[in-house]
């Protein structure tokens, strides 16, 4: 690793309005090197980040690129000058072609005629990069899967040739398989001496990868350490300030049956059977792309099951509809918050009201006091952090947005639970936050079913554990079966099934 | 997974061609027209097919324009009143004083060789202010175009009465270029077919061949993606509706054209004709998808479907009645298709 600086940032401040986003913070980065941004959200990593991709303009500080003192207003500036910035919120194209995706804003013409032929051909290249190489570059974007778009997010940020790579949550949707694929992509553009901001919550990634990390809090600079000295425990005490418990906390789920599903099968998955119980945390656990949520949408009726029996605190039942299912007592907080749950436009109040505003009718017309004052209660218990209810739910970071979801479905009282990727984006303090909430309903009496990608969420919070694979139940696992992260992956990969020592 | 649905491989291209959106308009558009073949002999006569295509031309020629505008997420509804202003001011800027209609003499009696650029000009000028107001005032296209459509409107009234603000007439045009515009042929085909024709393939390779072209679709797909791509979304959505703007004045010359006068009220309705020929050709109203051969299949099913009426003695106000049903069933397989395809 050479000791030249590539970018240098110091006393960089910047302020939205009344808010302040960032205060006098440095960050420095030298060629060649793997460095790690974390901090929880709202701590300023993005407007940092959106301030060398020239979307924000700084307040006051200096950020010295190569040397020479840089000031981007566009995004076009910073790409020129070889900074590739990967988003966090997907910002692809979803009714054009992967090709379009990748080359949008700088696309080759001879004579100011696009080049096809050249686009067609560099796509392929670019994907095969990704390990995307079987996706035919014409598919319109909407037809891969989060996983994937993803990727070719990643590509196009290797196709700038850019000398900066900036990943903010790179993998956040990625199946462990994926994200190995990626941090050997992360590898190679080492080797070629390119530099790489990696912003992620996953700290036993970050220590695993980056050569140096940085951490923010609440728009400051804490500190940079060197990877030797990085522990996960030290990390999360930079974030927060404090020490945070991410152990399994033993509890006594019931033994009441709640749910049964008998062979159901449906879109992406077939013969599924299990049973949830009341007050059990059953976590589903699978690679991307397993079946998991297909099967618990298609339990709610979105869409409806194929075939199967289906029993409802012992009925036999077939939702048509969510709808259906709310009325029995089922909810589902879904994987994609900003397209299948929120309301971005609309104030935070009115995101929370909308599942259980017809419980607040008093003679046809809702009571909205009384709605008002639930969601008060609900900010204050969920301690979502809001300036006002009223503000649009968009003004609020990753965390406060899915805890005003997890409101919106707890408002209707439900008896089950479904969560799917809850945490997904969320960052540690908010984390910790919901598991707690979570394990609390669940003391309640209320069944909770978690999807979750992450293993050790997933041994942290479950009770017992479906593995799913390729569409298909692999194995029921429970706490006296002693889980672990080796005895999951061997399910969720097939391996057990080719009875494959793991 | 969907994963089996992106697979790299070569699909035929007859089975390309099957799947696009425009296939089932295109079917449509055969029946309609196998049918009236056999039922009018009338129907596939050289003179009634070009009188068809004839009657689509200026439609077809302002969709063009449109599909771009709904592909970016934007609508316009001020191309008929911008249609009757420009040709009205170019009627105007020929009139020769004396002559009989018209409405004072200020700026009239100048050469054509001016006063038709100066008309096309004025289309551009209009689309430009549009494109501004909607960029640089963050004003919504719904709202910034229903406003231009009556300043438009009102400013054709004012063209044709003068300052002095006379009865509203109409104003002649005699000029023998404009009228070889509107009504004039080369070999059997009707100019203004030539015109459509050419704009239409001039436009459908500059969608596609070019960057500004496949940014328009960039825009209406993802603006904000579009914008930390590197495209400028101001100036793809100030384009779509400049050109916009030149067009509906290249078709207000044709109008004024075949009928030898600048007619206040011309283009009265227009725009509901073009973004229904768009709609029906399967560009979606929320933008980021449609093609302009599809607006020429949705302005060809109306045209043949008037003709229809004509040529098989049926209530004329039918006609109108099934151009509404169309647009609706267009939409409504369309969706029932994604669906499918979705599911």
């Amino acid at each position: 690793m050479s000791d030249t600086s590539v970018l240098e940032i110091k006393k960089v401040s910047k302020r939205f309005g009344g808010l302040r986003a960032l205060k006098q913070v440095d960050f420095h980065l030298r060629r060649g090197e793997v460095h790690a941004l974390v901090g929880e959200n709202g701590a300023g990593k993005s407007t940092l980040m959106k301030i060398f991709g020239g979307v924000h303009t700084r307040d006051e500080g200096s950020v010295r690129f190569r040397g020479e003192e840089v000031h981007f207003h566009n995004p076009n500036q910073s790409m020129d000058a070889g900074i590739a910035i990967i988003y966090q919120e997907l910002s692809t194209l979803p009714s054009m072609t992967v090709i379009e995706n990748l080359f949008m804003g700088r696309m080759p013409t001879r004579h100011g005629i696009l080049d096809w032929k050249r686009l067609h051909r560099e796509s392929r290249a670019a994907l095969a990069l990704v390990g995307l190489e079987r996706v035919d570059p014409r598919t319109t974007m909407d037809k891969l899967s989060i996983a994937q778009r993803q990727l070719v997010e990643i590509a196009k940020a290797l196709t700038k040739d850019a000398s900066v790579v900036v990943m903010d949550e790179p993998n956040s949707s990625l199946s462990p398989m994926e994200s190995e694929r990626l941090f050997s992509v992360i590898e190679e553009l080492k080797q070629k001496e390119i530099s790489i901001i990696y912003v992620s919550h996953k700290l036993d990634e970050v220590i695993r990868i980056a050569d140096r990390i940085t951490v923010l809090r609440d728009g400051e600079y804490v500190g940079t350490i060197d990877k030797a000295e990085a522990s996960e425990d030290k990390l999360i005490q930079m974030m927060v300030g404090r020490q945070l418990n991410r152990d399994h906390v033993t509890r006594k789920p019931g033994t009441e049956t709640l749910l049964e599903a008998k062979n159901i099968s449906g879109k992406g998955f077939h013969d599924v059977s299990f049973d949830v119980r009341k007050g059990e945390i059953l976590c589903f656990a699978g690679l991307m792309g397993a079946g998991r949520s297909e099967t618990l949408r298609a339990i709610i009726g979105a869409p409806p099951l194929h075939s199967g029996t289906l029993l409802w605190e012992g009925r036999p039942v077939r939702f048509k509809s969510p709808t259906q299912a709310l009325k029995n007592g089922i909810a589902m907080l879904q994987e994609d918050r900003k397209r299948q749950s929120l309301f971005m436009g609309l104030p935070i109040a009115f995101n929370m009201q909308i599942g259980a505003l017809s419980s607040f009718k008093r003679g046809g017309i809702v009571d909205f006091n009384a709605a008002t004052s639930m969601v008060r209660d609900y900010v204050h218990k969920l301690d979502i952090k809001l300036a006002s209810i009223w503000h649009p739910v968009r003004s609020l970071s990753g965390g406060n947005q899915q805890k005003t979801i997890l409101a919106r479905w707890l408002a209707v009282h439900p008896k089950m639970l479904i969560l799917d990727e809850p945490t997904h984006g969320v960052d540690v303090g908010a984390k910790a936050e919901i598991y707690n909430l979570i394990r609390s309903l669940a003391d309640e009496g209320m069944a909770i079913v978690l999807i979750s990608s992450e293993l050790p969420e997933v041994l942290a919070m479950a009770d017992r554990v479906v593995v799913m694979h390729e569409g298909t139940v692999e194995a029921v696992l429970s706490r006296s079966d002693g889980l672990s992260e080796e005895s999951i992956m061997r399910y969720a990969s097939g391996a057990a099934r080719r009875g494959e020592a793991s | 997974m969907s994963a089996t649905t992106v697979e790299y491989a070569e699909v035929p291209l007859f089975r390309r061609l099957l799947q696009r959106r425009e296939a089932g308009v295109l079917g449509a558009l055969i029946v309609l027209f196998l049918f009236m073949t056999f039922k009018s002999e009338y129907f596939l006569t050289e003179k009634n097919i070009f009188n068809v295509l004839r009657n689509m031309s200026t439609i077809t020629i302002m969709a063009i324009g449109m599909t771009m505008i709904i592909v970016t997420g934007g609508i316009d509804l001020s191309i008929g009143a911008t249609l009757a202003l420009t040709s009205m001011l170019t009627a105007r800027l020929m009139f020769q004083p004396g002559s009989i209609g018209g409405g004072g003499t200020f700026l009239t009696g100048f050469s054509p060789w001016l006063a038709v650029p100066a008309g096309l000009l004025a289309g551009v000028a209009i689309g430009l202010i549009i494109g501004l107001i909607i960029t640089k005032l963050d004003v919504n296209p719904f709202i910034t175009t229903l406003g231009m459509m009556s300043i438009a409107r009102g400013m054709t009234y004012l063209t044709a009465t003068g300052i002095k603000g006379a009865v509203a007439a109409n104003i002649p045009v005699r000029n023998a270029f404009v009228q070889y515009i509107g009504i004039g042929k080369i070999g059997p085909v009707p100019i203004q077919v030539v015109i459509m024709l050419v704009m239409v393939i001039l436009f459908s390779l500059f969608i596609h061949y070019t960057v500004l072209g496949r940014q328009v679709y960039a825009v209406g797909s993802n603006a904000e993606a579009a914008r930390l791509s590197g495209v400028n979304v101001d100036l793809v959505k100030t384009f779509v509706y400049t050109l916009t703007g030149f067009l509906c004045a290249l078709a207000g010359l044709i109008n004024a054209g075949l009928v030898a006068t600048a007619v206040t009220n011309a283009g009265v309705g227009a725009e509901m004709d073009v973004i229904a020929a768009v709609i029906i050709g399967g560009t979606s109203l929320s933008g980021g998808e449609g093609t302009i051969v599809g607006a020429v299949i949705g302005a060809a099913i109306m045209a043949v479907l008037k003709n229809a009426f004509v040529l098989l003695h049926l209530p004329i106000y039918l006609q109108t009645v099934s151009i509404g049903l169309v647009i609706i069933l267009a939409v409504a397989i369309d969706g029932y298709r994604r669906r499918r395809a979705a599911a």
